[in-house]
């Protein structure tokens, strides 16, 4: 059954250039990894599941190119001598980086040799009902509800899930079978201070004129759940264009006739199959060398990338505007309610709470609204080798988002932009369990729990890396709102994110090392001062330090400047 | 309260606080519209004034039209500025350059023939082709037998030939043996103004902003500069050749490039005779299109902060300095930025007159906001990317006005804490462990597992 390749040395003297340098050595095939040792002793490890695609290039003088495509955006080139050499090795990495079943993944096999409790107590750091505890609920308008505890009424939603207290099992069981996936109103993010509510859902079966009593009901019920305001926002995150032609197909958007005391606003935000697209063009831009600059802002105006973020950030906004200022509920769906509508119910809670920009609270909204709530994760970052068409950057979106806040509001996050793309890495990665599989359901049948680890532990053993030293816990008491500026220059391209592996385009020099590892060595040195008296100790400190610091720092050849 | 004394304008408001702020403004253009003064500032501030009473609106306005279009330098606000902390005649002679060409000279002769940069307008070949023999004695006497120079031409290749037809040129091959001729290629106050005005579009959307961004070629132009002037550096450095830089006049991109290379103010920019009087005249807002107008110290200042992003530990100063100089070299308090160049200096007795900026910055309580926290002395050359991805808009400039820079600012100001809270040795212990690691050329491992 086993299908793990041997080690196989499988080229020798090959020159592997990224960036500007262009390196000899041997390349390697493991079972998860690629792995290439340069003539200096070098590695370079590329994970097999990292692998988006891989390419030959024509046979030139000097060997057979191959260019390998990652998940991360990592783009690498070798040139192999000889092209029967060239082909074994691009047919092996295309069966490495295809897999048929969820257990050949890397999360399966990756053995970090912790102990059984261990493993359980990781998975239990991220406890949702804690979560919805810490928001308010359950209270006296909110109630944690049993009907899907068997998946029954929904397959892609959590076994909990929170209703309103009006809302009778009927009036569920009526609006899930009115609505897409039978994914009907529930909630996301509990405003205690406002007593709104973000809800999610996804879109209702309505065609052009159907009518659902118990769908009415239940919006009836959200905005009777907030005693604040009368009435409540229904947010279309779609083009209007897209959700008037799922009318055709006998779905749609809500009537505001239909539906009492709601107000109903279209926020569009293109669909995956757009915003795929838009990263190919984006990939294609930042993918090119010796790019003029016109040449580069117009291919990144023609991806329209940059436009797709801001979009879903003036979504957010909309949303955050309404809970705060109006102290409106507000109900938010897409087509599925799997794809904009996690990125806009986390964005907005993220704006709205300050506890989402600690590093745990991060975890925790991941967990809830893209994890719980069912982001299709195994489709959208081809973990299987499925249907090509349901790939899109969605996550990556919403990650580039967030790094977008944290640009305007340096002192707001704990975490810093390193957090990020370890994320996105990890998503990609399936070396964790957290993100296997499309759902919740599929989660639990196989028995991830058990057989993989969590990253949030781990990540959490590492947190110093990710620490922003500017972070001012003070800047926003709680549930203060953060108001980005939207408008189009504040919307940069995030070159560490799309370059990360791409060294001579980065500042050398980190003012972020430097700081984090002066405040570190302060809270050490205060530490020391108080526990020790002899000089020669302290002094013993100060160099550990400053070498950790050396080795953090990245070293390039200058770019090449022609004429 | 409204009033315009002379050359300043100044207005106050009377809060509840009784208060009262001061702002002097330079003016540049205005519009009238029923009692409303626009006023677009040289510094890229745009205010708007309400004045009740539309005969008191136009006699304000036509009064700060005609002040602020005074022709005659002596009679320019440097003349008449007189802060008490500041003695004139201070300040003048802070970078004597006598002492500067000592130095070097000493350094040459104890350590051998160090690479030189020299600057100098274009020769007047001319379209038949003239030769100077002294000229060519000149250029040769800069290098030793079989040493190879570099000549950087800031004009582009066809540029560079169509000036021989107006008697200008370059240096022809025959002539100048071992010198090898590069050639930069560009109109940049358009592409200013065109950048200024894009940012102030806040109701942009983002491909309009992209595009505008794009075709205003603001960026380009930084891109060739810093490019240019890392080449030069790079013959110098790298082939230890010597670089001859000129452009046209030698007073415009020759100097950014040669500044730039070499990272001296005073000198390059002033003394070198950069007209700034003719180049600042009136900034981005201006209708007139001057024809000798051109923002290229505002390109310098641009390269100079790109430099600081990619390598914020290696200049002594932050953006504030590279701010207050752009702002004064449009419009001034002191004296430094008049003129066009030494003799017209002298001529306007310039330096008996008027203050100088550098006596102003280099006070002690003054000085401490213009330096960079994070400066960690290093000798060694930086080598910036010139990627476009590594090339970003100056936002310190050109959004100065136009969104809030509060919680940027704020986070800055912790930096400034957590560094200037950090204990010397910690410091230069890193300092000197980065300054290793730089010039290391090996790179680090990657993506380990």
């Amino acid at each position: 059954m086993s299908c793990l390749l041997q080690i196989k040395q499988t080229g020798e003297h090959l020159k592997f250039s990224t960036s500007n340098k262009s390196l000899t050595g041997t390349l390697y095939l493991t079972a998860t990894h690629l792995l290439f040792i340069d003539s200096s002793q070098r590695e370079t490890w590329i994970l097999h599941h990292h692998i988006a695609a891989v390419e030959k290039l024509p046979l030139t003088t000097s060997g057979c190119p191959l260019v390998i495509q990652c998940k991360n955006f990592r783009i690498v080139h070798f040139v192999v001598p000889r092209e029967r050499d060239c082909h074994d090795i691009y047919n092996s990495l295309l069966q490495l980086s295809r897999t048929a079943k969820y257990e050949e993944l890397y999360a399966f096999s990756y053995n970090p040799k912790q102990n059984e409790s261990e493993q359980v107590k990781g998975w239990q750091l991220i406890d949702l009902a804690e979560e919805y505890k810490r928001m308010g609920v359950p209270n006296s308008n909110w109630q944690l509800s049993d009907a899907n505890r068997d998946y029954k009424i929904c397959e892609t939603y959590p076994k909990e899930l929170y209703v309103p207290r009006t809302a009778s099992k009927p009036i569920i069981v009526g609006s899930s079978k009115f609505r897409s996936k039978g994914r009907f109103p529930v909630l996301s993010y509990y405003h205690k201070n406002k007593e709104a509510a973000i809800c999610r859902c996804s879109q209702p079966l309505s065609g052009f004129s159907a009518r659902c009593l118990e769908d009415e009901h239940m919006l009836q019920a959200i905005s009777k759940a907030n005693p604040s305001n009368r009435y409540m926002y229904v947010m279309d995150t779609r083009p209007k264009l897209n959700a008037m032609a799922n009318r055709a197909a006998g779905k749609g958007y809500e009537n505001e006739d239909n539906y009492s005391n709601i107000r109903f606003q279209f926020v569009g935000i293109e669909n995956i199959h757009v915003m795929r697209s838009s990263l190919q063009k984006l990939l294609e831009v930042s993918g090119t060398k010796g790019l003029s600059v016109n040449d580069f802002l117009s291919g990144l105006e023609n991806s329209g990338w940059l436009r797709h973020i801001k979009a879903v950030l003036d979504a957010a906004v909309f949303l955050v505007k309404a809970i705060a200022v109006e102290s409106a509920s507000v109900l938010v769906h897409c087509s599925d309610g799997w794809d904009r509508t996690s990125q806009v119910c986390s964005l907005g809670a993220l704006l709205l709470d300050s506890y989402y920009r600690t590093i745990r609270g991060f975890m925790v909204l991941i967990e809830k609204d893209w994890i719980s709530f069912g982001h299709k994760f195994s489709d959208r970052c081809c973990q299987l080798d499925g249907d090509p068409k349901e790939i899109s950057p969605v996550f990556t979106q919403f990650l580039e988002s967030v790094w977008n806040l944290t640009e305007q509001f340096p002192q707001a996050f704990e975490y810093n932009e390193a957090f990020l793309l370890q994320i996105h890495e990890h998503v990609h990665s399936c070396q964790f369990g957290n993100f296997l599989g499309n759902c919740q359901k599929e989660r639990e049948e196989l028995k991830l729990k058990e057989k993989t680890y969590s990253l949030w532990p781990f990540l959490l053993d590492e947190q110093k890396r990710y620490q922003n030293p500017l972070y001012n816990p003070d800047f926003s008491p709680e549930l203060t709102l953060l108001e980005p500026n939207t408008v189009s220059f504040n919307f940069k391209f995030w070159r560490n994110m799309y370059h990360q592996f791409d060294r001579s385009m980065h500042p050398r020099q980190s003012v972020f090392n430097l700081i984090m590892n002066m405040s570190e060595q302060n809270k050490q040195l205060e530490q020391d001062i108080r526990e020790l008296e002899a000089v020669s100790i302290t002094k013993e400190v100060f160099c550990n330090n400053a070498a950790s610091f050396h080795t953090n720092d990245t070293t390039v050849w200058p770019s090449t400047y022609s004429v | 309260m409204l009033a315009v004394p002379g050359i300043d304008l100044l207005f106050s408001s009377v809060p509840q606080s009784a208060e009262f702020r001061l702002v002097p403004v330079w003016l540049l253009t205005l519009a009238n519209s029923s009692g409303t003064i626009t006023l677009r500032c040289k510094d890229l501030k745009v205010l708007q004034l309400e004045i009740p009473g539309m005969e008191e609106c136009l006699n304000i306005a036509s009064s700060i039209e005609a002040l602020s279009s005074v022709d005659s330098v002596m009679m320019m606000y440097p003349f008449f500025y007189r802060p008490q902390s500041l003695k004139l005649e201070e300040g003048w002679h802070l970078f004597p350059l006598q002492q500067y060409f000592q130095q070097i000279a000493s350094q040459v002769s104890l350590e051998g023939r160090d690479p030189a940069m020299l600057r100098s307008s274009q020769p007047l070949t001319g379209p038949n082709r003239k030769r100077c023999r002294e000229d060519e004695m000149l250029l040769g006497t800069v290098l030793e037998e079989g040493e190879r120079g570099f000549i950087i031409d800031t004009r582009s290749a066809q540029a560079a030939k169509q000036a021989r037809m107006t008697g200008g040129g370059t240096e022809p091959k025959s002539s100048y043996p071992q010198w090898r001729r590069l050639h930069r290629g560009r109109p940049l106050q358009e592409s200013f103004i065109k950048l200024v005005d894009a940012c102030n579009d806040t109701a942009i959307n983002m491909d309009r902003w992209l595009n505008r961004l794009e075709s205003c070629r603001w960026l380009s132009h930084v891109k060739a500069a810093l490019s240019t002037a890392c080449l030069a550096a790079q013959c110098m450095d790298r082939e230890e050749a010597n670089v001859l830089v000129h452009g046209a006049e030698g007073t415009d991109t020759t100097l950014l490039v040669t500044a730039l290379a070499q990272g001296l103010l005073e000198r390059e920019w002033i003394k070198a005779g950069h007209p700034f009087h003719l180049r600042c005249a009136r900034s981005a807002y201006s209708h007139a299109r001057l024809k000798q107008e051109a923002p290229l110290f505002l390109l310098f200042l641009d390269c100079v902060w790109q430099l600081s992003r990619q390598f914020p530990f290696s200049l002594e100063f932050g953006e504030r300095l590279l701010l207050t100089l752009f702002d004064d070299a449009y419009a001034s308090a002191y004296g430094t930025f008049l003129c066009n160049n030494e003799k017209e200096r002298c001529l306007c007795k310039v330096k008996e007159n008027t203050h100088s900026l550098w006596a102003w910055l280099n006070q002690p309580g003054e000085r401490k906001k213009y330096l960079n926290p994070l400066y960690l002395p290093n000798a060694l050359v930086i080598w910036p990317s010139v990627e476009p991805q590594s090339i970003q808009l100056w936002q310190g400039l050109f959004f100065r006005w136009i969104r809030s820079s509060q919680y940027l600012d704020e986070a800055w100001a912790e930096i400034q804490r957590l560094v200037e809270g950090n204990e010397p040795p910690v410091k230069d212990s890193a300092g000197n462990r980065l300054s290793q690691s730089l010039s290391d050329p090996t790179a680090q491992p990657e993506n380990g597992r």
